[in-house]
C-alpha cells in the first residue's frame, strides 16, 4: 500500500530525513519509535502533504500513485489520514458541519455522490455508538476548548468517520492519562481490518500496550535504523533510545 | 481644501434650496447649518478623523437634490422581507417616507413611531433642542463633521421613535432606507430620533439597501437616548447598492444602569462611513458592540467608534473584524476615553481584520485614553492572514484549499453574530456574509 525509498526531507533548509525507507501492506501496524528530533513528525507531515517540508531526493508510492505530487487534500481523497500531534482548534465551525464538509469533498474528489444530512447523521451516530464517544462532542466547535484527551479522541472520530486507508497517527498518545489513552486505543483497535493500515508514530511504548503493532521500527538520525517486532519497543523502552543511533540495541 | 466652494460636490449640495418648513427655529437651524457647511467645506486627509478617507473622487461629483417622485417608485418587494421578524417597520426611497411600503397599523402600547416629515409637520417643538445641539456641536468640530452639517441643513424625513418609561416592546422595530435610481444622480439626507424612557426596552433593526446602479450620496444622523435602566439592541445591516456612497453618524447616550447592544453589519456601498459614538453618561451603563465589515471590489468602508466613559462603573465590550478582498480597503478607528470621574469602569476593545488579496488594505487605529481611577481597559488590533496551521488541517480532512479559506473566513466574521438572540436574524445575517465571501 506504501512504499517509501530513499525519503530525503528537509525543513527550513536543514536535512531531517536522510534516506529514510519503509514498506507497509494493507491490514498492517507498524509502529515507527525513535528519540525526540528523529524526524518521527517530519515522516507523518511530509506523508500528509504540509508546507515546509521540502523533499530532496526519494519516492513515496502509495497504492502505486505518487503521493507526493497530490495536495493535502486530494491525498486525504485517497485515503491518508493524519491525526495530528496537536489538533488545531477552528472558533466558529461547527464539528459536524465540519466532518460533512470533509467527508463530501473526499466524496466528491472520489466521484461518489455527496450524503445528505440525514445519511450524514446516520452514519455518524454508528461512529458515535461504535467509538463509545459522547454526542455533545459534534455540537462544539472544531477543538475549541477541548481537553487534551478531547482532541485526541475527535482526531479518532473524525478517522473512525472518514475510514481512511493509512492512518496515521502523530504522537496520538502523548499527553494523555491512562482512562484515555485506553480509550484512543480501542478506537484503533476497533478501526483495525485487513484493508487499512496504520502507522503510529509514539516515543513511547505504553501506547503498544494497547494497541500491538506487527512490526516496530526505530528511527534514528532521519533513517530507520533497525526493524522488527513488538518484542523491539519493549527493549527500547528498557535501554532508551541512546545505543539506537549505533545500531546496538541488542 | 482651500476654496470648498469650487468642489463640484460641495457647490451641488449648497445649490439645493433649503427645505421650507415654516417653523422659525428650524429654519434658523437649517440655514445655520448649511452656513457652516459653506465656509468649512468637505474634511481633507489632514483632518485626522478622515486622514484614511480621502473624498477626492466623491468631492468631483454632483448630485441633484433629493427625489420629487420618490413616493411613486417601484420597489423591488423582496428586497423587504426580513425572515423570522415581524411587527412596525418604516421604510424610507430615497429619504422620502413611504407608506404604503411601512406597517405603523396596531403599534404596541408605549410604541410611538413617525415619519419626521410628520412629526415636523404636526408638532415640531420637541425636536428643537436636538437639531439646534446637533447644529452647534457640528460648529464645534470644524470640517470633520461637515456631512452632519448638510444633513441638519437639507433633511427633511427620518424617523422619531418613542419608546415610554418601562415599555417592552417585544417585536422588533424595522428601519429601512432604500436607494433607489432616480432621474439623476441623487443626493439625499434623512434623520432619526430614538427615545426610549426610563426601563424601556426595545429592538431595532435598521436596514440599509440598495435597488440601483446609479451613484448616489446619503447621509444620515441618529440620535439615540437611552434612558435610566432601559435596554436597547440594535441591529444595523448596511446593504446598499454599489454605487451609494453613504455617511452615518449615529450619537448614543446611556443614562444610569442603560445597556445598549449593537450588531453592525457592513456590506454594500461605494464609499461608506459610519460615525459611531457612544457616551456612557450614567452609572452602571453598559455598552456591547459587534461589527464586521466587509469591503471587496473597490469599495471603501471606514468605521469611527468613539466611546466615552463619563461615569462611575461602566462598562463597554467591541469586538470589530474587518474583511477586504481585492483592491478594497477598510478602516477601523476605535477610540476609547475613560474620562475624569469614570472611576471602577471597564473597557474593552478588539479589531481583527483579514486580508484576502494582495491589494486589500486595513487601517486599524485602537486608541485608549484613562483620566479615571480603578479601571480595567483592554485594546487590541490585528491585520493578517487566515491561520496556515488551520488551513492545514481543514485540507488534510480533504477540503479543497479554496473552500477550507471560505470556511475559515465564514468563521471569523460570523463569530461577531453569535451573541444575536433572534436565530433567524441571525441565519439571515449570516447567509449574506458568506455570499459576499469569493466563492
Amino acid at each position: 500500500m506504501l512504499k517509501i525509498e530513499n525519503l530525503h526531507a528537509r525543513v527550513e533548509g536543514k536535512e531531517i530525513l536522510k534516506g529514510l525507507s519503509l514498506t507497509v501492506n494493507a491490514g498492517e501496524v507498524h509502529a515507527i519509535m525513535g528519540p525526540n528530533g528523529a524526524g518521527k513528525s517530519t515522516l507523518g507531515n511530509v506523508l500528509s502533504g504540509r508546507d515546509g517540508y521540502e523533499v530532496t531526493a526519494g519516492t513515496v508510492s502509495y497504492n502505486g500513485i505518487d503521493l507526493l505530487a497530490l495536495e493535502p487534500e486530494a491525498r486525504a481523497a485517497a485515503g491518508v489520514f493524519l491525526a495530528f500531534q496537536y489538533p488545531v482548534e477552528i472558533p466558529g465551525v461547527n464539528n459536524t458541519y465540519f466532518l460533512r464538509a470533509a467527508l463530501n469533498a473526499q466524496r466528491k474528489q472520489r466521484g461518489e455522490k455527496e450524503l445528505d444530512s440525514m445519511a450524514f447523521l446516520k452514519l455518524v451516530r454508528e461512529k458515535l455508538k461504535v467509538m463509545q464517544i459522547s454526542d455533545e462532542l459534534l455540537h462544539r466547535a472544531v477543538n475549541e476548548g477541548f481537553s487534551g484527551g478531547e482532541k485526541k479522541r475527535n482526531e479518532i472520530f473524525q478517522m473512525a468517520v472518514l475510514e481512511p486507508q493509512l492512518a496515521i497517527l502523530d504522537e496520538t498518545d502523548s499527553g494523555l492519562d491512562i482512562d484515555a489513552l485506553k480509550q484512543v486505543a480501542q478506537g484503533v483497535n476497533t478501526l483495525r481490518s485487513p484493508g487499512r493500515a496504520f502507522l503510529m508514530i509514539t516515543h513511547y511504548q505504553r501506547l503498544l500496550d494497547y494497541v500491538v503493532p506487527d512490526f516496530v521500527h526505530v528511527l534514528a538520525d532521519g533513517r530507520i535504523v533497525e526493524s522488527g517486532d513488538k518484542s523491539l519497543a519493549l527493549r527500547l523502552e528498557e535501554q532508551g533510545y541512546a545505543g539506537v543511533r549505533h545500531g546496538a540495541v541488542a | 481644501m482651500t476654496q470648498p466652494a469650487t468642489l463640484p460636490l460641495v457647490e451641488s449640495l449648497l445649490d439645493a434650496p433649503l427645505p421650507a418648513s415654516g417653523i422659525a427655529w428650524l429654519d434658523a437651524a437649517r440655514q445655520e447649518s448649511r452656513d457652516a457647511f459653506a465656509s468649512t467645506g468637505l474634511p481633507d486627509t489632514r483632518v485626522e478623523a478622515w486622514k484614511y478617507t480621502a473624498l477626492r473622487g466623491l468631492a468631483q461629483r454632483r448630485f441633484a437634490h433629493g427625489d420629487a417622485t420618490a413616493s411613486g417608485r417601484a420597489v423591488d418587494p423582496s428586497l423587504l422581507a426580513l425572515p423570522g421578524v415581524e411587527g412596525a417597520r418604516l421604510v424610507f426611497v430615497n429619504g422620502v417616507f413611504r407608506a404604503d411600503l411601512s406597517t405603523l397599523d396596531a403599534l404596541p402600547d408605549g410604541l410611538t413611531l413617525q415619519p419626521l416629515s410628520r412629526v415636523l409637520k404636526d408638532d415640531a417643538e420637541p425636536l428643537r433642542f436636538g437639531w439646534s445641539r446637533s447644529a452647534t456641536r457640528a460648529e464645534a468640530h470644524g470640517a470633520a463633521d461637515a456631512f452632519a452639517r448638510i444633513n441638519a441643513a437639507s433633511a427633511a424625513d427620518g424617523m422619531v421613535l418613542r419608546v415610554a418609561a418601562r415599555a417592552t416592546i417585544a417585536a422588533p422595530v424595522q428601519l429601512v432606507f432604500i436607494g433607489a435610481d432616480g432621474e439623476g444622480e441623487l443626493a439625499w439626507h434623512a434623520r432619526n430620533l430614538i427615545e426610549l424612557g426610563e426601563g424601556a426596552s426595545l429592538t431595532l433593526i435598521e436596514q440599509h439597501l440598495g435597488d440601483g446602479g446609479q451613484a448616489q450620496l446619503a447621509t444620515f444622523v441618529s440620535d439615540i437616548h437611552v434612558g435610566a435602566g432601559a435596554k436597547l439592541h440594535h441591529v444595523t445591516l448596511q446593504n446598499a447598492a454599489s454605487a451609494a456612497n453613504l455617511i452615518r453618524h449615529s450619537h448614543l447616550r446611556l443614562q444610569a444602569r442603560s445597556e445598549a447592544t449593537l450588531h453592525v453589519v457592513e456590506l454594500g456601498g461605494a464609499l461608506v462611513r459610519h460615525d459611531l459614538q457612544v457616551e456612557l453618561l450614567g452609572d452602571g451603563a453598559k455598552l456591547h458592540t459587534r461589527g464586521v465589515f466587509m469591503p471587496h471590489g473597490r469599495q471603501h468602508i471606514d468605521t469611527q467608534l468613539a466611546i466615552r466613559h463619563q461615569a462611575l462603573n461602566t462598562a463597554s465590550s467591541s469586538n470589530w473584524r474587518g474583511v477586504a478582498n481585492d483592491r478594497a480597503r477598510g478602516v477601523f478607528r476605535g477610540a476609547i476615553v475613560v474620562a475624569p470621574g469614570a472611576d471602577g469602569s471597564d473597557a474593552s476593545l478588539s479589531n481583527k481584520n483579514l486580508l484576502l488579496s494582495a491589494g486589500a488594505e486595513i487601517d486599524t487605529k485602537p486608541e485608549l485614553e484613562i483620566y479615571a481611577d480603578e479601571v480595567q481597559a483592554a485594546h487590541g488590533a490585528t491585520v493578517g492572514q487566515l491561520d496556515e496551521r488551520s488551513l492545514f488541517y481543514l485540507r488534510s480532512r480533504g477540503i479543497p484549499l479554496a473552500e477550507a479559506r471560505a470556511l475559515l473566513t465564514a468563521a471569523f466574521c460570523r463569530a461577531m453574530l453569535d451573541d444575536l438572540p433572534n436565530p433567524d436574524l441571525r441565519e439571515h445575517l449570516s447567509g449574506l456574509l458568506i455570499a459576499q465571501l469569493p466563492a
